[in-house]
């Protein structure tokens, strides 16, 4: 009997697959983590200007949805928080509580330069950017940011969520 | 009803309390003696043919360097007639009080609370005259010109700490990519 091996063809970095057998062969990091940059879905969760322009995001002109970004009104079911706009100390607990509700893994953007660095209001009420209380990813300056300039912040945030290693599982 | 005519119907009935009249822009502004603001309020409130039925804002305002420092801005418009008025209270810096006008438009009530908060206005007469805005601890009155911008040396907003707090635990709780 003469049974030839089946060449596994590489097609990307990390990925092989079986020609004519139907299958990849690839690492559940890889698989995993393209799932979950695929479907990030953001808190619908606005507190200034950067709100409105997020909105715009949204809507069907430059449309999350092709991103699979999806806003959720719930924060049990978001994956993500945009932090649009200048956070104040009373409203602070309030976007705290927010981000504690929502379930491993979860990820903060700051959008705008009041959430990156309390912007132009260095006052007593205002929050000198909300990495003072909250574990920031990706950081989109701008005031308010364009919504390409917000996309680039979603992506950058895939390109991270590419990169993580072994998050998937319960042991960790 | 022209606010000019209103202002004269005013000046008719409250001679010794108006201290100028001032027009700007088809809008009038009465600058008014703060001792009778709720009787003033009251008879532009009641009288037919003015008939004040809304009050769109109540504010303070701070002017450093004035005799009076103080001033307590009522912006009124008439549903029914469809004209406004500015009456601007004069309160001097030593002993800012001046009439709450609760009694006569009842959302005054937030507004006052609010320009007490803000400016340390206090309201004869509000029925509930807490900082609105401010924790109840704050001291000072934020929108004085002459409050630190970054408000009270070593003295933390009530409930930021605890957060921060809750943010060096962060790198703990959460598993790093």
């Amino acid at each position: 009997m003469n049974i030839e091996t089946p060449q596994l063809i590489e097609v990307e970095e990390g990925t092989r697959i079986i020609p004519g057998g139907n299958t990849i062969i690839t690492s559940v990091d890889k698989v995993v983590n393209w799932s979950r940059k695929s479907s990030i879905w953001p808190m619908t969760f606005g507190l200034a200007c950067c709100a409105i322009e997020m909105m715009a995001c949204g809507s069907s002109h430059y449309d999350f949805d092709r991103f699979g970004v999806v806003f959720r009104a719930s924060p049990r079911q978001a994956d993500l928080i945009i932090i649009a706009g200048t956070v104040t100390k009373k409203m602070a607990p309030v976007v705290r509580r927010v981000y504690d509700q929502m379930p491993e893994p979860r990820y903060v953007i700051a959008m705008g330069s009041c959430a990156c660095s309390g912007g132009i209001f260095n006052t007593y009420a205002t929050v000198q950017g909300c990495d003072t209380f909250l574990p920031v990813d990706v950081y989109v300056p701008g005031c308010p940011p364009r919504p390409e300039a917000l996309f680039q912040g979603i992506m950058k945030l895939q390109e991270k969520i590419e990169k993580e290693h072994f998050r998937w599982s319960p042991w960790r | 009803m022209e606010p000019l005519e209103i202002a004269e119907r005013l000046k008719e009935k409250f001679l010794n309390e108006i201290v100028d009249v001032s027009r700007f822009r088809d809008q009038v502004f009465v600058k008014v003696k703060r001792e009778k603001v709720l009787d003033i309020c009251r008879f532009l409130h009641d009288e037919p043919d003015i008939y004040m039925d809304y009050l769109a804002d109540l504010c303070g305002v701070d002017f450093p360097g004035r005799r009076q420092r103080f001033e307590v801005v009522y912006n009124m418009y008439s549903m029914r007639h469809g004209h406004r008025l500015v009456v601007k209270a004069q309160i001097p810096e030593n002993d800012p009080t001046v009439d709450s006008v609760v009694p006569v438009w009842n959302g005054a009530n937030w507004h006052e609370r609010e320009a007490c908060d803000m400016y340390g206005i206090l309201f004869n007469g509000h029925p509930d005259l807490r900082r609105i805005l401010m924790p109840e601890d704050w001291e000072g009155y934020p929108l004085r010109k002459d409050y630190p911008l970054k408000g009270p040396e070593g003295y933390e907003y009530k409930g930021f700490d605890e957060i921060k707090e809750l943010h060096t635990h962060d790198k703990e709780w959460n598993i790093q990519a």
